[in-house]
This record gives C-alpha cells, structure tokens and sequence, in this order.
C-alpha cells in the first residue's frame, strides 16, 4: 500500500465529499486542534468543498505558536551567553521574542544550530566538550519523548555539558481550558494525529463524555481529514458523542506505552504559560527531580529582560480560536512570512501561515 | 602528500601547471582548451546567449551525480531555457586545500560525461586553492554560451492567457536525494537526482514548435517558484492541477516527514514550457520522444485575470495559491 498518494485519489475524495453533503444537516462548528490538520485543510481546500452547515475553525495545537514570549526570550537569553551552543529544530530560528530572535542573534554571532532530532543535538555535546550545548525543548507529547530519551542518553554515555530548556506543552489540558472559557462553542474536535500515536485516544475521553462533545482522531492526508469529518457528522446528526479514530495506521487506543514510560521517567507535569492563554495548570512538562541537572534554567543564569507583546498582533485570539488571521489589521501587511511579526505567521503549521501560503478566504 | 590538493596546486607554479595539465587538459580534451592561452578564440555569428551559476551543492557526491555533473547541466539548461543551443562552457574550481585528487578527478571526469552527452565543450578554466576552512571541499562556476536559431524569441515575458503550461516529469527528485544524504539527515532512499543536460530535450521542442513562449527549469524554489515568475514576468496568472503533476512516492514521503511542499524542491533535470494551445501536443509529442520528456504533460493553461497570482485545483477539487518559497526549506517539529 501507498501511504501517501493513495489518501490524496480524487475519486476517493469526490465520493466522501457527496457523501458528507448528503449526511449534514445541522448547522455544526469543528475545530482542528493541531497545526498540521490546518496546513492540510488550507492545502487542499478542503473548507471550499465542506458543505454551509459546517463551520471550521483551528485550534492551538502549533507548538511554536502557543509558546509564550516570556519563553521565547528565555531562549534568546540563553543563546548570548558564551561558550553556549543552542540546538533546535528550525522553524524555531525566525519566531521573534520582545526584541529579537534567534535568527537575529545568530547572525550576531551566536551559535545557533538546527537539528533534526534530539540525538543530534547530543552527538554536538559530545563533539564539544568545551561547550555547553542547550536544546530548546518545544513540542508536544510528539517530541518529549525523543527528548526524554536524549537525556538517558546522556546519563547513560556520561555526557555533562547537555541541558534541555524544557518548554513542552500537553494538549489534553489545554483543551479543557479552552472549552471551559466558554469562548468558544464546539461541535466536535478533530483531535491530533502524531500526539495521539503517542498518548492513544483515551485522554479525550473526558472531552466526549464531560462536554458532550463528538471526537475524531485524524490523520495528516485529505482523503483522513474528509474522512474524520465525516465521522464528526455523523455522530452530530445521531446526537451522540464519543472519541473515534479514523487514523488507525497510526494510532491505537492504548497509545505507544514504551514512549510515554519514557516521558514519565524524565518529566513530570508542570503548569505552563501558553500564549494567549496564560498559565494553565499541568499543560508542561518539567524534568524530574534525579534529571535536574540537564535543566538549562537551572544551570544557568538567564536574564531575558522585561517581556513585550507585539502591537496589534492578535495570534493569542487566533490561537483560542475566537478570531481569524482575516480579523488582523497585520495580517498580509506589516506581517508576511518574509517579515513575521507574530509566531503564527512564521511557523509552518501556524494559521496565518496557513492562510497566507494557501489562501484561506481565496476563492475560485 | 600526493593524493591531496594542496595550496601549491592553485600557486600557479608547477604543481597548478601538472593538475591544470594532468587532470584537466587531458580529461577535458578539445583543442581550444589545449591551445591554454589567456583565453580561448573562436569564430562566432547569430544570436548568442550567455549565462554563467556558481555551484555549492553539499555533498559534493549524491545519488544520480555529483557537483561536476550539475555544474554543467545547470548552466546548459540556462542556455537552453533561452532556446539557445548550448556550444562552449568555462569551468572554474575553488578548491579547499585537502581535497582527495582522486575526488577532483572523478569530478572532472563526470564534467566531461556531462559535457559530452551535452554536445558542450569546456573551452577555458581556472583553478584556485584556498586555506582549509576558506570553503567548504569544492566550489565550481560555470559560465556559458549558445547560439539562438532565427525565429526564436523565448522569454519570461511571454505568456499569453490561453497558452499551455507543459512540465517535462516528476518534480522533486534532485532536493530530496541531496537532502537525503545531508548530515544529520540521512534518511535511506533509492531516490536519485534527476541532475540532467537538457539541450537535446529543447531543440527537439523548438523543432516541433518554433512559437513557444517560455522555458524555464524549476531549480532552487522549486516549480511553485517558476510559475510564480513566470506569472508576474508576463502579468498573467496561471492556473495548474494538482492531479497532473507527478511526484514520485519516496519524494512525497520525504516532504512529509520534512514539512516541505514537493512544488518547493529544487529540480536539476526538468523543465516548464509555456506554450501556445495550438501548439501543445505537437511540443507535448515532441517532449515524450526524449528521455528526459517521457512522462511530460500539461499540467495548466495561463489566464488574464488576477495577474502575477498562481493557483493550483486540488485533488479535492477546491482551489489554493501556490506561492514562492519564502526563505530555506526548514522541517516542521512535530
């Protein structure tokens, strides 16, 4: 089988696009949580061939998006003190804090290094002894483990100059807290895809049972997003609501256990500033007691200075779902990919990249 | 010492000589190079295009070629993509001191293979030697000339709503096989560069329709660049099909794992024509007859309205912009 091309035929698609129009009507509002459903819808148009009576709107789930300024200046912080080699995954480098970013500082003369994955970051630890080497931990349950695993490592091969700044974010938590603001009103939630192959379907369930609301795990093609559509409808128009996963090939129920012992042996819940949330109660991770010392705010002594919000970016609204990029005086103008002003601009699963590459309200 | 370059072999003294001399007279065999004057002498009338790119690919090897192979196809592709003849090509190394002679030598061999098959003579070059860390194995720059036939008049400027835009094959292939030897990076695939010399592909093109409007070969920003130039160089837009467009498998799973968009990755044997309706199956026809245009197809049609936008009907039959690429290719985290 053909992973990728046979979930984008278009006489698949045709069929299950007759078949939602026919199965929807009431009128009902879905949110994609995670950044990388969005970048599909937008790529392939899939809110053009949705029937009037559905209504979608994206989620926070973009890792880079949600991540605090505060935070965010931390990293830069960390990146101007000397003999330090900062190790990230890239789409981090243009995301810009109160006053710069690490692009900025890099060219600075900062060390700034993409990787691809944890292991390289600590494979540049190893090759420079005489440096310290800090990986900007940001993700969600996706990458922790992989950050998790990097740090056994290095207890393992006795590698001491290795620190993660541990930013992570949990989804579960932050969808309680959205859906108990009241600010938004759901119909159903297309829940993550990678984040579920890690943590299963079960963490939902509170969301399906507690708010009523019907729950679809997706997958990344069109033909999985149409598909969990779909099943949202369905349940809507039967009144029920319950978690279902239509990305089978990548998810079970149960998760991936051996990843998630992992995440818990080095990390524990912590609460953590998401922006335009604020601080939401066990929605981060933070190292274990016996793994503290990989800690990069302890073992160093950052001063990112007093934290700035940029003027009339509303990313923090876009995130929660109540406003569109449409709604951003900046949106096109003052902020472009070329030139972002807010994170949702620059990060590739972001919404208003999403809308800007693909053209969110385009028509035709 | 021998097997390495050293800095003495860009001196200009003996050792310069012996490489110049050994490694790439001989190799790149033709009696203007051998003459070695200051520069080389050749008769020339009509219409002459010229054009010249600098190569840095990194890893200088990588499946399906090598930085001497692109070197040449890449600039006899820009000669090409003016509908010029490619005839006579200059070639200069900036070489960092170590480099493996057997690694210079199996890259000049592969110019010549290159230059060869693309009815290209090497006909002057330079050789320099810089500290270690000054650059990074080897840098090559091309510069090249061609002759236009009478009649020919291919420009970015010139599509007309109506024409047919026409891509020669699948798209992605030279990005991804790079990228996938990168460091860091390394993720095994069969996948090859599709790093070709197009010269043979265009005449036979420009034989069977002296009208196309434009040529260009997708390389760096990838197809979704081109379009896109092409569309605000002659104020149209253009409007391609998703489904027309072939990607081979292992490329759309690398852009999947990597967060990148096939339309975005560097091609090095693959051109997009733009030519008059009336002309595309006879072009189309033409192109499949080449190995380089087998799998050649319209993949969409320029139109007036909204100028200078590209817009691409999805699988799902919606519509999407297709946009330049903004900045380097860089992964998605999660």
């Amino acid at each position: 089988m053909r992973f990728i091309s046979e979930f984008r035929r278009s006489e698949l698609a045709e069929g299950l696009i007759s078949q939602i129009h026919r199965k929807s009507r009431t009128p009902a509002r879905f949110m994609e949580f995670c950044g990388g459903h969005t970048v599909t819808i937008f790529r392939y148009g899939i809110r053009q061939v949705l029937p009037q009576t559905i209504d979608m709107v994206s989620g926070p789930g973009c890792p880079i998006c949600v991540t605090a300024n505060a935070d965010l200046d931390k990293a830069i912080a960390l990146s101007r003190i000397p003999d330090i080699i900062i190790t990230t995954f890239g789409d981090m480098l243009k995301v810009p804090g109160s006053r710069s970013s690490l692009q900025q500082v890099k060219a600075d003369g900062a060390e700034v290094h993409t990787v691809y994955s944890t292991m390289d970051a600590l494979k540049i630890a190893e090759d420079n002894p005489d440096k310290s080497v800090v990986f900007l931990g940001i993700g969600f349950e996706t990458t922790a483990p992989t950050i998790a695993a990097s740090i056994l490592q290095a207890v393992e091969k006795g590698i001491g100059n290795y620190y993660v700044l541990s930013l992570h974010k949990l989804c579960p938590p932050v969808i309680r807290a959205l859906l108990d603001s009241g600010e938004v009103k759901l119909d159903g939630l297309i829940c993550p895809g990678h984040v579920s192959a890690i943590i299963g379907s079960h963490p939902w369930e509170f969301i399906a049972r507690d708010y009523g609301i019907p729950c679809v795990v997706s997958g990344f093609e069109p033909l999985d997003i149409l598909q969990c559509v779909d099943m949202l409808i369905a349940q809507v128009e039967n009144g029920e609501s319950r978690v279902e996963i239509a990305y089978r090939r990548g998810v079970r129920p149960e998760g991936n256990q051996q990843a998630m012992r992992l995440m818990e042996q080095v990390f524990e819940p912590s609460p953590a500033q998401w922006r335009g949330m604020g601080e939401i109660p066990d929605s981060g991770l933070k190292l274990r007691e016996k793994y503290q010392r990989f800690d990069a705010e302890l073992a160093f002594d950052i001063e990112p200075g007093p934290t700035s919000e940029p003027v009339g970016c509303i990313c923090g609204d876009i995130l929660r779902g109540v406003r569109t990029p449409a709604d951003c005086r900046l949106f096109g103008k003052a902020c472009i990919p070329e030139n972002p002003i807010g994170p949702c601009m620059v990060s590739s699963e972001g919404s208003c990249s999403a809308y800007y590459l693909y053209g969110g309200s385009f028509e035709g | 010492m021998k097997d390495k370059i050293l800095l003495a072999h860009g001196s200009g003294g003996k050792l310069a000589h012996e490489l110049v001399e050994k490694s790439f007279v001989k190799a790149l065999a033709n009696p203007l190079l051998a003459k070695l004057d200051d520069s080389a002498v050749f008769d020339f009338s009509g219409r002459l295009a010229f054009t010249t790119d600098s190569y840095v690919v990194s890893p200088i090897f990588f499946p399906g070629g090598d930085i001497g192979k692109l070197a040449v196809c890449g600039t006899v592709n820009d000669l090409a993509m003016s509908g010029a003849k490619p005839l006579y090509l200059s070639l200069s190394f900036i070489i960092e001191e170590g480099l493996p002679q057997s690694e210079l030598e199996q890259i000049v061999d592969s110019v010549q293979k290159a230059a060869g098959e693309a009815g290209v003579e090497i006909i002057t070059g330079d050789t320099k030697v810089v500290h270690r860390g000054s650059a990074d194995k080897l840098f090559i720059n091309t510069a090249g000339v061609g002759i236009i036939a009478e009649g020919i008049d291919i420009s970015g400027d010139r599509a007309r709503p109506g024409d047919k835009v026409i891509l020669s094959g699948t798209i992605g292939d030279h990005g991804i096989a790079v990228i996938s030897q990168r460091e860091g990076m390394s993720f095994s695939t069969k996948l090859e560069s599709d790093c070709a010399p197009l010269g043979d592909l265009v005449a036979e093109m420009v034989n069977a329709s002296p009208n196309i409007h434009c040529l260009r070969d997708p390389t760096r920003g990838g197809l979704a660049t081109s379009l896109n130039e092409l569309a605000k160089q002659s104020g149209v837009s253009i409007r391609i099909e998703e489904e027309k467009i072939s990607v081979r498998e292992e490329v759309l799973a690398a852009c999947e794992m990597l967060g990148f968009d096939p339309l975005h990755v560097a091609n090095e044997g693959k051109l997009v024509a733009i030519v008059p309706d009336g002309d595309a199956d006879k072009v189309l026809k033409a192109m499949r007859k080449n190995k380089y245009g087998k799998s050649a197809a319209i993949i969409g049609e320029v139109r007036a309205e909204k100028p200078g936008r590209v817009v691409m009907k999805t699988v799902l039959g919606a519509s999407r912009i297709v946009d330049m690429l903004v900045g380097d290719l860089l992964p998605r985290i999660c």
